[in-house]
């Protein structure tokens, strides 16, 4: 019981991640684009939050703790969004081929990012590891009381606000999608753009907002990554990009329903980190089961392939740039 | 009085281009009218309707709604003026609902109360006789159903006058009739309404005044009352135009192809063809009329075994004449036809989507012809190259070099690119859809020479065309296609235009009973 408890928090605090991932992702991609560049975006995200919190606690004569977490929220958002709006202009204005755009970005992000934590490494001396201890403390704070309920409160209650907000996030998401009238009319976009800009719909700007928006929300996976998952640190061994990349399997695992994405991310995790769980096996199976969330996500393809529902396929012109010219 | 006009378009003129789609036109539709706007394929009507509602910006003339001169500037103005325009395709997202898709883009509430809108659809529809689902998603709708959400959409949005772009070319005769009684509903409650059609039996079933254009002109216009059949054909046809085309008798025609009840459903399970029995001999051309989309496309892709078709269907292939041996094309790929032995060339509408590919060269695209002929795993390139010379020399192809990419050729060459090499195959069947269609006269007069070469050579030749003067110039025969049906098969050098027009636009009483 014990194990199983631990498994389920360890697949939390990893879904939490490629939530955040997957909900951007989902929103840009409502818009017909396909941003191939969330692991580069959560790059960004991720290496922003951390080097202003650290600027931040460097400076500070005392650091505290709420205010560096404010920061490096704001700066985590700001640079991801700036990565969506890179993709936006590429990809909207000047019409660059979309999955060139987003690999190109990922690329970008991630040598980025790996450019300024190893500096950040540099500069922060001693054991050239840097750590914004009391940002990321604020990160994983929780209501003691709570998360002090037995195993009740460690299931539920044991996580930093983050792992709340994906949630909330994703059902604002679906909520958004489906119900109000932009949401309405963003799907229209991502569908058929000629249709949309009939009916008076600024398709331009309707992309450009989801793109930065999508993006802004994926870079939040980065910077959970950076302050709760790994508390506050920064390694240079990829695991950002590995994680990216489950984010984009994970929309199409949920069909690009925000609230299934929600426990899809929990069972990506679960499959994840179901190696640790089962004695005896060896390295190389333990790779296989990695292998697990990639596995079920094509198996999850060819079934929607296969039934054909017309509500779980992507949208219709994901993928494709609208020049209003070829009607 | 002008008030009595709830349009009034005067001198109207749009180019694009060299291509003149309006010149001068003049429309005025009455207040609680049904007006057809008749002419044919490439007449400007859908031109002139989409400067009503908002799609082109006229080059010159001026616009008046209710009396008053309007700038109509994109659908949005369109709208607001109460314009509504139907179009052939539609602009509706398939995984919406009707309600969705109604209030899709309109100004409101953060949150779409998806009751509301359902009540005042069914609103709409209770007033006019529709048939509306607003939960209903579009892709599960029928092309009939979509079309009517299309006009419950416009009139959702306000909409006092309503433009209809070729309504019934999707719809069965019963759909047809259907429409026609909610249209004369939309009219007696004082919604005036524009009928975009070629279909002469539904001009003068449906509206009360009729326009006419032809290749861009006004023509005139009058009470459909007064009007009939014969006449209207003669205004949209005009007079005959001589073009000295040369046309040799025929020597010894021999039954090549034996078509018998061919029959084509597209996707949404319209008949696009519909049981077509037809004989073409070798050594003749056989033209093909029909206003546009009348099957012609799937008759030549049927053959070319490009499409599928409902069993029952049937093409034979004699090579040796009536009493030969025959080879099914029904069935068949159009590698398997090849390997056969069956030598079709065929010329297709779109020459740079079908026909060539647009970014590889003279030599690249004469490849795609024979890549699989030859032992050795490497390509051949000494016959492709040469036999690109041999075109470029014989046909005066304007090319920098035999390596340039078609692509980057003015649109008469790259058509004498397709021809010659399709005829250098030496075919015993040339099917060619369109073949001068937006080439210059001296182009389309070597296209014309090459036909009747092929002809005297002993080639089945199929001509589709669009221009009645060529195919009554340049043909032996003429079928003539309506709606999907062989309306007629006449003489090329005894029909004239007008009968030709006519066999285009109305389907003979006979077959219409069957339908």
């Amino acid at each position: 019981m014990t194990q199983l408890i631990s498994l389920l928090t360890s697949a939390i605090v990893f879904g939490t991640v490629i939530l955040y991932g997957a909900v951007g992702e989902i929103i840009t991609e409502k818009s017909g684009n396909l941003n191939l560049g969330v692991p580069g975006i959560m790059f960004l995200g991720g290496i922003a939050g951390l080097a202003a919190a650290f600027f931040y606690e460097l400076h500070a004569a005392e650091p505290i703790g709420f205010v560096g977490l404010i920061v490096s929220f704001i700066a985590a958002v700001a640079a991801s969004a700036l990565g969506g709006l890179i993709y936006a202009f590429l990809t909207i204005s000047l019409r660059a081929n979309q999955n060139v755009t987003g690999l190109t970005l990922t690329i970008f992000g991630a040598g980025l990012a790996n450019l300024f934590g190893g500096s950040l490494n540099a500069l922060a001396g001693g054991v050239g590891q840097i750590s914004v201890a009391t940002t990321s403390r604020a990160y994983r704070a929780y209501i003691p009381s709570l998360a002090g309920l037995g195993r009740v409160g460690q299931l539920f209650f044991s996580f930093g606000f983050m792992a709340y907000l994906a949630i909330v996030l994703a059902l604002a998401a679906n909520w958004f999608l489906n119900r109000s009238r932009v949401g309405l009319n963003l799907r229209a976009v991502g569908e058929d753009p000629a249709t949309a800009d009939a009916a008076g719909i600024n398709v331009t700007r309707y992309k450009y907002l989801a793109t930065c928006v999508g993006a802004g929300i994926s870079g939040l996976g980065g910077l959970y990554y950076a302050m709760d998952y790994i508390k506050g640190t920064w390694s240079t061994d990829g695991t950002i990009e590995a994680l990216g990349w489950l984010a984009v399997a994970l929309v199409i695992f949920a069909t690009w329903k925000p609230a299934r994405a929600i426990w899809s991310a929990y069972l990506f995790g679960v499959l994840y980190w179901a190696y640790n769980y089962i004695t005896g096996l060896s390295r190389a199976s333990i790779e296989l089961f990695k292998m697990l969330p990639y596995v079920v996500t094509i198996i999850v393809l060819v079934a929607v392939s296969m039934r054909r529902s017309r509500e779980s396929q992507p949208p219709k012109s994901l993928g494709l740039s609208y020049f209003r010219e070829e009607r | 009085m002008a008030e009595d006009f709830a349009v009034r378009m005067v001198d109207i003129t749009k180019t694009f281009g060299h291509v003149t789609a309006n010149n001068k036109v003049y429309l005025e539709l009455k207040k609680g009218e049904i007006l057809s706007l008749l002419g044919e394929n490439g007449s400007g009507k859908t031109t002139l309707m989409n400067m009503l509602s908002g799609i082109y910006f006229p080059d010159s003339g001026q616009i008046y709604v209710d009396g008053k001169e309007v700038v109509i500037a994109s659908p949005h103005d369109a709208y607001a003026l109460g314009i509504g325009m139907v179009h052939q395709h539609f602009k509706l997202v398939d995984v919406l609902t009707a309600a969705e898709n109604i209030e899709l883009g309109l100004p409101g509430g953060p949150v779409v109360d998806r009751k509301a809108v359902a009540a005042k659809v069914r609103q709409i529809c209770e007033r006019y006789g529709f048939d509306v689902d607003p939960d209903k998603k579009v892709y599960d709708m029928s092309v009939s159903e979509k079309q009517t959400l299309e006009i419950v959409k416009t009139l959702y949005r306000g909409a006092n006058i309503l433009i209809l772009d070729e309504p019934t070319a999707v719809l069965t005769p019963q759909e047809t009739e259907k429409l026609f009684a909610v249209m004369r509903n939309m009219r007696d409650d004082g919604k005036s309404i524009i009928i975009i059609t070629h279909k002469l039996n539904e001009v003068l079933a449906i509206s009360d005044r009729v326009t006419i254009l032809r290749k861009g002109e006004y023509i005139g216009d009058m009470e459909t009352a007064k009007a009939d059949a014969r006449s209207l054909t003669d205004m949209m046809v005009g007079r005959t135009v001589t073009l000295n085309i040369r046309r040799d008798t025929p020597i010894d025609p021999q039954r090549r192809l034996e078509i018998r009840n061919l029959t084509v459903k597209d996707a949404e399970g319209v008949t696009r063809l519909d049981s077509v029995s037809l004989d073409v001999y070798a050594g003749e051309i056989l033209g093909v009329a029909g206003i546009s989309g009348c099957g012609q496309k799937e008759l030549l892709e049927a053959i070319a075994g490009l499409q599928g078709t409902v069993s029952g269907s049937s093409v034979k292939y004699r090579p040796t004449g009536p009493e030969g041996p025959a080879e099914e094309l029904i069935g068949q790929t159009p590698r398997s036809i090849a390997e056969k032995g069956v030598r079709l060339a065929f010329v297709p509408e779109d020459r740079l989507g079908m026909g060539l590919v647009a970014g590889m060269t003279l030599v690249g695209n004469m490849m795609l012809k024979e890549y699989r002929s030859g032992k050795s795993p490497l390509v051949e390139r000494r016959h492709p190259h040469d036999m690109a010379q041999k075109i470029v020399r014989e046909l005066d192809v304007v090319t920098p070099s035999i390596d340039t990419p078609v692509r980057k050729l003015s649109g008469g060459n790259v058509q004498k690119v397709l021809v010659g090499r399709e005829i250098a195959m030496e075919p015993t069947v040339l099917m060619s859809a369109y073949a001068v269609r937006g080439l210059d006269i001296n182009t389309s007069y070597t296209i014309y020479r090459l036909l009747n070469e092929q002809k005297r050579r002993g080639v089945a030749v199929i001509y589709v065309g669009e221009d009645l003067d060529v195919l009554l110039q340049l043909c032996d025969r003429i079928a003539v296609l309506c709606g999907g049906r062989l309306n007629a098969i006449v003489d090329g050098r005894t029909a004239t235009k007008e009968e030709v027009g006519y066999l285009m636009t109305y389907l003979k009483k006979d077959r219409e009973a069957g339908a």
